[in-house]
């Protein structure tokens, strides 16, 4: 038997407060089952487990969703995670703020705001989301020089914006950032569904990291700078979570204590809700926790590999999603049989096809210009998030 | 970039202290450092008022068994680390 690594305390609570959004992006990384609002945790439960959390070791909350802003609480929310001892990050659209409201946020003791972007021009970002809202972000940002709290950044890429990392720089250096996220489409549930429309070509990938790398360098002390590289293109997996129980606990609109985002896919898992549960008890006894903690479950190639305390085989989804076992070895990883599955996806969208060809190029909308040849359909055929009622 | 010692490091915004398990922590985005005895000593005058010359003169006080030149070595050196961390505004 493989012994069973020691018990963490987990790090960070990711609240996903609500799945309604203004928002309808296609890689969105609710699940494909939306939660309603009728069963979303009320302000009290939020509340508690804040406290429970934060005697559990945890340091900072992520209020996520969704639109966090939809809750009609979110300043309680935030006074209550901040009183019971969190670092409070609200990841947002930034759709519902005006100055007041965003001036009101950071009063009620919001230490750091994500925004997200869907790119770097409007067309881009209306394109990705459903949604006008580009011009607004650009006002928040506005509005976000004249308050004291964190801000971040957050460009999700793929294969519509990733030529466009200049110019997303030049609105970050324009603004109060001192943090960007260059987080590529992850692709499991809505981003799955639309993955051939999405990955980036290998050429493009490679010209935004040097792009990244530059940027890095001259903005060092100003701006610091992550990127997410899709895992396709990856040697080796990542590891899912920082490990599956060992640092990230995530709690749905109703409840649920996840360890991961997408966990809910693996068939038989059973998830523990706080409305019922203890978070302590969740996190160290129940059955989705203890799952994948340690090595006993582990395959081959994993079982025995040296790297095995590193990416603690992977990501469990997409093992299910691509090899159909989630304990397998993630199939992005060069030592998993499963492998030649992702190379055919990575060779179909590398291959110069009239489509890959122009998107390849730039800015391109999807339609009609796209179609060079008039017996082929190019257009992507997105699959939008809904949202839940 | 090279440390000023005249400039006047301030915690940068959402950059602050906390506590966890009795144990002192400095928060900031999608981060947390551990302070131990120096490292708290130095994030705490990191006020927007001490110049790090004046931080320096202090910590060499308060560690006066340890060699002046090695504390401020290590001083500069923690300040860089917050620095590129982008935990600290310099004024």
């Amino acid at each position: 038997m493989t012994p069973q690594a020691p018990l963490t305390n987990p790090l960070a609570l990711i609240a996903e407060l609500t799945h309604r959004c203004p928002l309808h992006c296609v890689y969105c990384s609710n699940p494909l089952e939306l939660t309603a609002r009728s069963t979303e945790l009320s302000t009290e439960t939020w509340s508690s487990v804040f406290q429970q959390a934060a005697k559990l070791g945890v340091l900072q909350a992520d209020f996520t969703g969704g639109e966090p802003l939809a809750r009609t609480d979110i300043h309680d929310l935030i006074k209550s995670a901040r009183a019971a001892g969190l670092y409070v990050n609200l990841i947002t659209s930034g759709l519902p703020l005006d100055e007041p409201k965003l001036a009101q946020l950071v009063d009620s003791g919001l230490d750091h705001i994500q925004l997200s972007f869907q790119g770097a021009d409007a067309d881009t970002a209306e394109e990705i989301s459903g949604t006008k809202s580009h011009a607004q972000k650009l006002r928040v940002l506005e509005w976000l020089k004249k308050v004291r709290v964190a801000v971040t950044l957050n460009f999700v890429i793929h294969r519509r914006n990733i030529d466009q990392i200049d110019e997303m720089l030049k609105i970050a250096e324009s603004s109060s950032a001192t943090r960007i996220e260059f987080a590529n489409v992850q692709y499991y549930g809505w981003g799955f569904a639309n993955r051939d429309s999405l990955l980036p070509t290998r050429a493009q990938l490679d010209q935004s990291l040097i792009k990244i790398k530059a940027a890095e360098e001259r903005l060092r002390g100003k701006i610091r700078i992550e990127s997410v590289v899709p895992d396709y293109y990856a040697k080796y997996p990542k590891p899912c979570m920082g490990g599956w129980g060992r640092k990230l606990m995530l709690i749905t609109p109703s409840g649920e204590a996840l360890p991961c985002h997408a966990a809910k896919i693996i068939p038989g898992l059973q998830f523990a809700n706080v409305k019922d549960t203890l978070l302590a008890e969740i996190w160290r006894d129940s059955d989705a926790f203890q799952k994948f903690r340690g090595e006993s479950w582990m395959q081959d190639p994993c079982k025995t590999c040296d790297r095995r305390a590193i990416d603690f085989a992977g990501c469990h989804c997409q093992a299910l999603l691509l090899a159909g076992d989630p304990a397998a070895t993630d199939p992005v990883c060069t030592l998993s049989p499963n492998r030649p599955k992702i190379d055919a996806v990575l060779t179909a969208i590398n291959s110069p096809t009239p489509e890959t060809a122009v998107v390849g190029a730039g800015f391109t909308p999807p339609s009609p210009r796209l179609g060079t040849d008039s017996t082929v359909d190019v257009r992507p055929e997105w699959l939008y998030r809904p949202n839940p009622t | 970039m090279p440390i000023d010692l005249d400039s006047t490091p301030r915690l940068a915004p959402g950059v602050r202290l906390g506590q966890n398990n009795n144990q002192q922590v400095l928060l900031m985005p999608e981060r947390a450092l551990r302070l131990n005895g120096p490292s708290l000593e130095i994030v705490q005058r990191c006020d927007g008022k001490r110049t790090v010359r004046e931080i320096v003169t202090q910590l060499q006080k308060l560690y006066s068994k340890a060699e002046p030149a090695k504390v401020e070595s290590d001083i500069l050196g923690y300040l860089n680390l917050l620095q590129d961390q982008r935990a600290l505004d310099f004024e």
